[in-house]
């Protein structure tokens, strides 16, 4: 009995050694070789240089800012989808994640169409005689394509949430004398908080790492972290370097989970 | 007579086609244990709900205290809820639980102490103010809600089935802690329940409500002992139904046989529902009892002896210290004030139907 239940998991322990284990040796053994195949650490360190550092604060500071937008847009969102019965939500959630079946590239190369100098944003705006928005191949166009792709990942995990608090709870708490506002802060949102912390988590960390996005709304001229290495490995051909700083951007990842899993820790002690 | 407290005056409600309260009125007095007692869907928790400010009714009043409170918001009334499961704040200490209310008045830290200290020891739950309510057992956890709820001092306290969620034996007990509760706070409990034995236990006063209707108020002893209609005498306790004959007054004719009664005013050779309690029938002679019966059934129930009996084509359903072997002829005695006579139902509103228990 037990022996079979083990085989039941042999395709996916192969393909987890297979596509998971075995890259992922890989990737720590290109990036603390070099050349030769001696150990070094200068891999790691190539994101010291003046460009790789820029590279690496802007993707940090996009991501930040997409995640905020994207949490800002999602919660009340969350909110009113919770609210209704299952008919009306499933409907509204439909239409959400609709765009969601269209390819990932199809949905950014739309977006820079929509945003693109003679696009078709500037072309409503010139037809009704308004100056152009010259956002294209800025960090605002990133930001827009970001907060697209990633919204509804930030959406479902508080809608799970949120669907999940017993509706006897928010009544108690009315109950009790807390206003509507008093029992958001108090009840809602400490409750919602481990759906926060898994939207901020499916958001932040692709946002972190994408070079797609940045590739086709940000043009040549802005280089996030994601595209310095997807250079190396594509143009550079200097596989060494590009896991060297995956792993150094698989670290800022590790950290900033801990950081949000402590924070969370700190948060239910002070919820009150 | 203690003043009325709450009046209910009218009170409608329907769910799209589904009417769950049909023009109650109803009034509650100060420091009353009053149970709203029903089957499931009799609309007992409805009314709760509109009491709490949780539902609005389609038309109709809710008077407290001489105040109409109808639209007022739940957090705004002077009355507390004990919900069904607990809902306690999952994210917060037991002691934050109980300050929570205490905290939204702006109540000083040494009065909110002071309270918890004194809700936990009237809840025998004394040192737990630091553990998570997912650390409690079923039965603590609804003393938390309790506590957590009557440190607001309310001059009501709303009790949604509370002991719904707990074993049988933890049941009893905290029957008797509800009870012990009561007297100690001095202020009224409207209580909703399925269980006859809950509501009989500790009640002053019981309504009894079926299908959105109320179908009888009274005391416990009132409730079961005369029951007001077909549906009440089924629905507390076990009980022998017959539809029968009042033949003239004090005389009732009983699937065939003639029982002497004591209700008059009924008419003559009237159709009425006839119910006699299990435990109201003496087993005797086969000569000497009214009608003469085989037992059918035997079931050793602990304190007493549930037997069934076939006489004139219908199972009597007896209880008895005295043991009857099935095949047993017995005779059938009733005791004239043993028999309850009520009106057959009118129309299809009075009609108590289906018991979903």
């Amino acid at each position: 009995m037990k022996n079979s239940k083990r085989l039941l998991a042999g395709p996916y322990l192969f393909w987890a050694v297979s596509f998971i284990i075995i890259p992922l040796i890989m990737i720590f053994y290109y990036g603390l070789t070099d050349n030769d195949g001696k150990f070094t650490w200068m891999n790691l360190a190539k994101i010291t240089t003046p460009e790789n550092l820029k590279a690496l604060g802007l993707a940090l500071l996009l991501a930040f800012v997409s995640t905020v937008i994207c949490l800002v847009l999602a919660y009340p969102l969350a909110m009113i989808l919770a609210g209704r019965n299952v008919n009306q939500s499933s409907f509204v959630v439909l239409i959400f994640i609709l765009p969601m079946w269209m390819n990932f590239l199809l949905r950014t190369l739309a977006w820079q169409n929509l945003l693109e100098k003679n696009g078709v944003i500037n072309s409503v705006l010139h037809f009704f005689g308004l100056p152009s928005w010259n956002v294209i191949n800025t960090p605002t166009a990133i930001i827009l394509g970001m907060v697209y792709n990633f919204l509804p990942f930030m959406v479902l995990p508080i809608y799970n949430v949120l669907v999940k608090i017993d509706k006897d709870v928010i009544s108690a708490a009315r109950d009790l004398g807390a206003g509507n506002i008093q029992t958001f802060t108090k009840i809602i949102l400490p409750l919602s908080v481990p759906g926060i912390i898994s939207g901020i988590t499916m958001v932040f960390v692709p946002a972190l790492t994408t070079f797609v996005i940045s590739n086709l709304l940000g043009g040549s001229k802005i280089l996030l972290i994601g595209n310095v290495i997807e250079q190396e490995f594509q143009q550079g051909s200097n596989w060494h370097v590009g896991s060297g700083l995956s792993l150094v951007l698989m670290i800022f990842i590790i950290a900033s989970m801990a950081l949000i899993a402590k924070y969370d820790k700190d948060g239910e002690g002070t919820a009150f | 007579m203690p003043n009325k407290l709450i009046d209910i005056v009218g009170v409608s409600k329907s769910y799209g086609d589904n009417l769950v309260l049909d023009d109650l009125n109803l009034y509650i007095r100060e420091n009353e244990f009053l149970t709203l007692l029903g089957p499931s869907g009799c609309g007992k928790t409805t009314l709760l709900r509109i009491l709490g400010g949780f539902e609005n009714p389609d038309s109709g009043k809710v008077i407290f205290d001489g105040k109409d409170i109808t639209s007022l918001a739940p957090n705004k009334r002077q009355l507390n809820t004990v919900f069904q499961k607990y809902a306690l704040f999952t994210h917060m200490t037991i002691a934050e639980n109980i300050a929570f209310g205490l905290k939204i008045k702006g109540k000083s830290k040494s009065y909110i102490d002071d309270k918890i200290h004194y809700a936990l020891k009237l809840v025998n739950l004394e040192g737990y103010q630091n553990r998570y309510p997912d650390s409690l057992s079923g039965g603590q956890q609804q003393r938390i809600a309790i506590a957590r709820a009557i440190v607001n001092e309310p001059k009501v306290l709303l009790l949604d089935e509370p002991l719904g969620a707990l074993d049988l034996k933890l049941r009893q007990d905290m029957q008797y802690e509800l009870i012990r509760l009561k007297n100690e706070l001095g202020i009224t409990f409207i209580y909703v329940t399925h269980d006859q034995e809950e509501a009989l236990t500790m009640s002053d006063t019981i309504v009894v409500m079926n299908q959105g209707y109320i179908q009888q108020i009274g005391t416990p002893e009132d409730i079961y002992n005369e029951p007001e209609n077909a549906f009440v005498a089924d629905f507390i306790g076990d009980s022998n139904i017959f539809n029968a004959i009042m033949v003239r007054d004090k005389l009732v004719n009983i699937v065939g046989a003639e029982f002497p009664c004591v209700d008059t005013g009924f008419g003559t050779n009237k159709p009425v529902d006839a119910v006699i309690r299990p435990e109201d029938i003496d087993l005797v002679k086969p000569e000497e009892g009214t009608l003469k019966g085989v037992v059918t059934h035997l079931i050793f129930k602990g304190v007493h002896y549930e037997m069934e009996v076939l006489a004139n084509n219908y199972e009597w359903l007896v209880h008895s210290t005295d043991m009857f072997p099935v095949g047993t002829e017995v005779g059938i005695h009733v005791d004239p004030f043993d028999i309850q006579i009520m009106k057959k139902p009118e129309s299809e509103d009075e009609e108590a139907v289906g018991i979903e228990e």
